[in-house]
C-alpha cells in the first residue's frame, strides 16, 4: 500500500518535470519567435554590418535555434540562468533580490488570505442558506467582479490620498522600523488579499457543500452530531482534495500575475521585471522570468495533488 | 403500559425545485410499544423512510415538518429545538441506513465512528467503548470482531458493513433502533445472515425497532406489525400474520399477489418449429490489460455456453460480481467477447458491435437496467423511439409517426406522452419506453439486463406482463438476466445459475424445479419466503456457506 502511493507520488513529480521541459521549451521558442534581432537593437542605429555579425558570432545567435536551446536548458540545469542581453550582468543577480521580494508578498498574503478564505468558505458552507451565508457570497461575488486595479487605485485613494495614513508607493528600501513594513504592505496586502481570496472562499464553500450532502454526514447528524462536528469532523477531511487544489490555483497567481499590482504601488517585485524585460527585448531574463512562473504554479499544484493522494484513504 | 412512541397527524412538505411545497406525508397516526418491531412498507414515493425520519425529529434537506407532533419517550420531537433532538438522536433513537457503504465516513476508521455516539453523548470513555464495540461485533457474527473496527470502510464487505453499521446504532443501547431498508443493497445470500444477526440481537435487548422495506417477505420475517404506505397515507395496520392471512386493503393484496408463483406456461411455438436462435460457445470475456494468451487480466466471464431455442426464453440468475451483466454485454457486442463463438439464427457474430451488419444489430437488441440513464434526457420520447426506425427501417414522416404511435400503443403508454422527456415520466414508464425503444428494431431476440430491478414490486410485475405478451404477439426470444429468482422463474423457460463467471447450473423449471449444484441450492433456498417463521426454520449447511458466501 505504502508503495503504491509512492508510486503515485513519483508518477506526480514525473509528470511536473515533464510539463517543466515541455513548457522550457515553449518560452524559449516563443521569445526567440519576438520579432526584431537582438544585435541590431543592441548595437543601435550606428552598427556596421561587421558589428552586428560579430556581436551575433559573440552570443551565439548564428547558432541554430535548437543548439541555443539545448545550450539554454543545460545552462538552467546548473542554475546558470544566463546573462542579461542590456546590462551585461547575471540574470540571476537581477532576479535574486527581485524575487526574494515577490515571495515575501506572497508570502505575507498566504498568510492572511488562506486562514480567512478557509474559515469564511467553510462558515458559509455550514449555514448554508442562511443571512450569514447570503453576504458573503454576495461579498465575494463582488469582489471577484471588481478588476484588481480598481481595488489597488481605490485602495491609494483612500489611505493615501484622504486619509493619508499609508504611503502611497511600496519601496522597501527606507524600512527602518517593524511600524514601517506593515505600513509599507498594507495595501499591496490588502488587495491581493481580496483578488485571491474570493476564489478560494467560493471554491472552498462548495466542497464542503458537496460532503455535506453525503450520507455519511447525514448519517453523523443522526448520531446526534452538532452542525458544527458533522461539517468538521466528517465533511471536511473528504473535502481536502479539492479544496488544496481550489488553494494552490489561486495562490499560483501571486507568482507571476501581480504585474498590476506591482506597477500601481510600484513594487519592486519579479512581475514587474519580467515587463521591463520585455519592452528592452532581454530575451535570458524573459525567458528565466517565464519558468520561475511555471516553477512556482508546478509546485503549488502538484504539492495540491500530493495533499489529495495522502488525504484519500483508499490510497493511503 | 405507554407508548414509546406516539405518533398523531403528521404533516411532512417538500419544496419542489420551482418552490411549490406539496405535501408529501399527509396526516399520519402510528404507535410503537417498546420492545415492538413495526415494519413500514410500501413503493418508492410511499414516504416511508420520511416518516421513519421524523422519530428522530429530522426531515430532508428541502422537507419540513408541518404539522402534528411525534413523540418519543414522552419528548415532542416536532416542538425541541435542534440542539435538544441532537441529545435524542443516536441516544435514545438510532438509525441504520440503506445503504452503510454510502452512509461510512471513507476517510476515517470504523471503529471511531463505531464509538463516536458515545464520545458525542458523553456515554463512557472510549476504552470502554471500544471494548462494548468489539462485544457487538461479536454478537452480530461480524469475521474478526478484535480487528475489524481497525480498517476503512472500503476495506470490507457489503454484507459487513451494513452489520458494522447496527453495531454503530446499537452501541449507546437505544431504546428504539430504525432500519432504513438495510438488506435491499445485499445479495440474497448474504442478505439471511444480516437479517439473523439483526433479529438475534433485536430480541435478546428487547429494542423496539421501526424496519423500513419494500419487500413484504424480509419484513414478515422480523415484524410484529406492519403499516402499508402509500402516497404519504396509511393503507392498512395490522399484526404480521393477520395481514399475510388476510389483508383488507386491495393494495396491500396487490402486494402479497406478487409473491405468488406465475408459472410460464407451455411456450407458444410448437416443438417442431424449434430451431436455435442463439448459440454460445466457451464465450470469455472481461476487463484489463490483454494478457500474452490473449486474453483479458480480469475475466468477468469463463467459457460459458448457452443455447436458446426460437420463441423461449433463457433466464441468467447470479450475485454481484458473478459476470452476468458482462455475458449480456459480450453477447450484445459493447464489450467484445475475448474468445469464443456467438452464433445468431445460423450466422456467425462478430464479438464486437462495431463489426456485425446493420440486420445483426437490428435483430438482436439489449435494454438496460436504468432507462433513467440508458435515455437521452435531452430528447422527447417520440424522438427516442422515432431514431431506431429511421436508423434500421429507414422510416420517415408519416408512416414513422404512425409506427410511434402503435409502438407506444404496444407498450401501454398513452399518446399524450409523445412529446414529453424521460425526466418527466414515472419509472415504470421510462422502463417502457426503454423496452419500446428495442422493439422498434423489430428484434428477433432481445436481452434485457436487470430491467425490473429498479422497479417497484407492483409495477415490476405489469412490466413482466408486457413483456410476455409481447411475446406471444411477435414472437420474440428473451435473454432475462436478474438476481431475483421469482422475476426469472415467471418468464423463462430455461434457467441458468452463474457463479464466480461461470456457469454452474442450467435447469428447465418445467422438466426439474430442483437445483442440483450446491451452489445453485443455497441460492434457491435464500430468496425469503412469505411465512414469518421461514427465517428461524431455514437450515443452512454452514460448509456451503463458508465456500460461497462473500458476507
Amino acid at each position: 500500500m505504502r508503495n503504491y502511493v509512492l508510486g503515485l507520488i513519483t508518477n506526480r513529480l514525473g509528470s511536473a518535470a515533464l510539463t517543466l521541459l515541455i513548457v522550457s521549451f515553449a518560452v524559449f521558442f516563443a521569445t526567440a519567435m519576438l520579432p526584431g534581432d537582438t544585435a541590431t537593437i543592441l548595437l543601435g542605429q550606428a552598427a556596421t554590418p561587421e558589428a552586428v555579425a560579430g556581436l551575433r558570432a559573440a552570443m551565439h545567435l548564428d547558432e541554430p535555434a535548437f543548439f541555443r536551446f539545448a545550450r539554454w536548458l543545460f545552462g538552467l540545469l546548473q542554475g546558470d540562468l544566463g546573462t542579461s542581453y542590456v546590462n551585461n550582468v547575471p540574470v540571476a543577480e537581477l532576479i535574486g533580490a527581485r524575487f526574494v521580494n515577490t515571495m515575501r508578498l506572497a508570502g505575507i498574503v498566504t498568510l492572511f488570505a488562506v486562514p480567512l478564505s478557509l474559515t469564511l468558505g467553510i462558515t458559509a458552507a455550514m449555514f448554508r442558506g442562511s443571512v450569514y451565508d447570503r453576504i458573503v457570497t454576495v461579498l465575494t461575488i463582488g469582489v471577484i467582479s471588481v478588476p484588481e486595479f480598481m481595488i489597488a487605485t481605490s485602495a491609494v485613494l483612500l489611505f493615501s490620498v484622504y486619509l493619508k495614513w499609508l504611503p502611497a508607493l511600496s519601496f522597501a528600501s527606507d524600512v527602518t522600523s517593524f511600524w514601517q513594513v506593515l505600513k509599507i504592505y498594507a495595501m499591496p496586502v490588502i488587495t491581493l488579499t481580496f483578488v485571491v481570496s474570493a476564489q478560494m472562499i467560493r471554491m472552498t464553500r462548495a466542497a464542503v457543500i458537496d460532503t455535506i450532502n453525503t450520507p455519511y454526514v447525514e448519517a453523523a447528524i443522526l448520531k446526534g452530531a452538532s452542525r458544527r462536528r458533522a461539517v468538521l469532523v466528517h465533511a471536511l477531511p473528504n473535502a481536502v482534495g479539492p479544496i488544496a487544489n481550489a488553494i494552490a490555483l489561486s495562490l499560483s497567481y501571486l507568482v507571476g500575475g501581480v504585474i498590476i499590482v506591482e506597477t500601481i504601488f510600484n513594487y519592486p517585485g519579479i512581475a514587474k521585471l519580467m515587463v521591463d524585460g520585455v519592452s528592452t527585448r532581454d530575451l535570458p531574463l524573459i525567458q528565466s522570468c517565464a519558468i520561475i512562473f511555471c516553477i512556482g504554479y508546478l509546485a503549488l499544484i502538484t504539492f495540491a495533488d500530493i495533499v489529495a493522494i495522502l488525504a484519500n484513504p483508499r490510497v493511503r | 403500559m405507554a407508548n414509546l412512541v406516539e405518533i398523531r397527524d403528521l404533516k411532512v412538505e417538500a419544496k419542489t425545485d420551482s418552490g411549490r411545497r406539496i405535501e408529501i406525508i399527509k396526516g399520519i397516526d402510528l404507535d410503537i410499544a417498546p420492545g415492538e418491531i413495526v415494519a413500514l412498507i410500501g413503493e418508492s414515493g410511499s414516504g416511508k423512510t420520511t416518516i421513519a425520519l421524523t422519530i428522530m425529529g429530522y426531515a430532508r434537506p428541502g422537507c419540513r415538518i408541518s404539522g402534528g407532533s411525534v413523540t418519543v419517550a414522552g419528548k415532542d420531537m416536532v416542538a425541541l429545538s435542534e440542539r435538544q433532538r441532537a441529545n435524542v438522536r443516536g441516544l435514545e433513537v438510532s438509525y441504520v441506513p440503506q445503504s452503510a457503504a454510502a452512509a461510512f465516513n471513507p476517510s476515517k476508521r470504523i471503529i471511531d465512528q463505531v464509538i463516536e455516539v458515545t464520545r458525542i453523548h458523553q456515554l463512557m470513555p472510549p476504552a470502554e467503548a471500544r471494548e462494548k464495540a468489539v462485544s457487538l461485533f461479536r454478537a452480530l457474527s461480524l469475521p474478526d470482531p478484535d480487528g475489524i473496527g481497525n480498517r476503512y470502510p472500503h476495506q470490507v464487505s457489503g454484507g459487513q458493513l451494513q452489520r458494522l453499521a447496527a453495531a454503530m446504532a446499537l452501541i449507546s443501547d437505544p431504546k428504539l433502533v430504525i432500519f432504513d431498508e438495510p438488506t435491499t443493497a445485499l445479495d440474497v445470500t448474504t442478505q439471511i445472515e444480516v437479517l439473523r444477526a439483526f433479529k438475534a440481537v433485536m430480541k435478546k435487548s428487547g429494542i423496539a425497532g421501526v424496519y423500513v422495506s419494500h419487500d413484504l417477505a424480509v419484513v414478515a420475517q422480523i415484524a410484529d406489525r406492519i403499516v402499508v404506505l402509500r402516497g404519504g397515507e396509511v393503507q392498512e395496520v395490522a399484526g404480521t400474520n393477520e395481514i399475510l392471512a388476510d389483508a383488507k386493503h386491495p393494495y396491500t393484496r396487490e402486494l402479497l399477489s406478487a409473491f405468488e408463483p406465475k408459472p410460464r406456461g407451455e411456450s407458444i411455438v410448437a416443438a417442431l418449429e424449434r430451431k436455435p436462435l442463439l448459440q454460445v460457445n466457451g464465450l470469455i470475456a472481461g476487463y484489463g490489460p490483454v494478457q500474452p494468451d490473449g486474453l483479458p487480466l480480469v475475466k468477468a466471464v469463463q467459457e460459458a455456453s448457452l443455447s436458446l431455442e426460437r420463441g423461449r426464453n433463457l433466464g441468467i440468475i447470479g450475485e454481484s460480481g458473478c459476470g452476468k451483466s458482462t455475458l449480456a454485454r459480450s453477447i450484445a457486442g459493447i464489450l467484445p467477447a475475448s474468445a469464443g463463438q456467438l452464433t445468431l439464427d445460423g450466422r456467425e457474430l462478430a464479438p464486437s458491435a462495431r463489426q456485425r451488419s446493420r440486420e445483426q444489430l437490428r435483430e438482436l437488441q439489449i435494454v438496460f437496467q436504468h432507462a433513467d440513464t440508458s435515455l437521452n434526457p435531452a430528447k422527447s420520447i417520440e424522438e427516442i423511439l422515432g431514431r431506431p426506425l429511421k436508423f434500421y427501417h429507414g422510416m420517415k414522416g408519416k408512416a414513422r409517426d404512425t409506427r410511434i404511435d402503435e409502438l407506444m400503443d404496444m407498450v401501454r403508454l398513452p399518446k399524450a406522452l409523445r412529446s414529453r422527456t424521460p425526466a418527466e415520466l414515472s419509472g415504470g414508464q421510462k422502463q417502457r419506453v426503454n423496452f419500446a425503444r428495442a422493439l422498434a428494431a423489430e428484434p428477433k431476440l432481445i436481452v434485457c439486463d436487470e430491467i425490473t430491478s429498479a422497479l417497484d414490486t407492483v409495477v415490476a410485475a405489469a412490466v413482466i406482463d408486457l413483456l410476455k405478451e409481447m411475446q406471444r404477439e411477435l414472437s420474440l426470444s428473451y435473454i432475462f438476466i436478474s438476481h431475483d429468482l421469482s422475476v426469472v422463474e415467471a418468464i423463462c423457460d430455461e434457467i441458468v445459475v452463474m457463479y464466480n463467471g461461470r456457469k454452474v447450473e442450467e435447469i428447465t423449471p418445467a422438466i426439474s424445479k430442483v437445483p442440483q449444484h450446491p451452489y445453485s441450492k443455497l441460492l434457491f433456498s435464500s430468496v425469503p419466503k412469505l411465512d414469518p417463521s421461514w427465517l428461524d426454520r431455514l437450515e443452512r449447511d454452514p460448509e456451503l456457506v463458508k465456500t460461497y458466501v462473500q458476507g
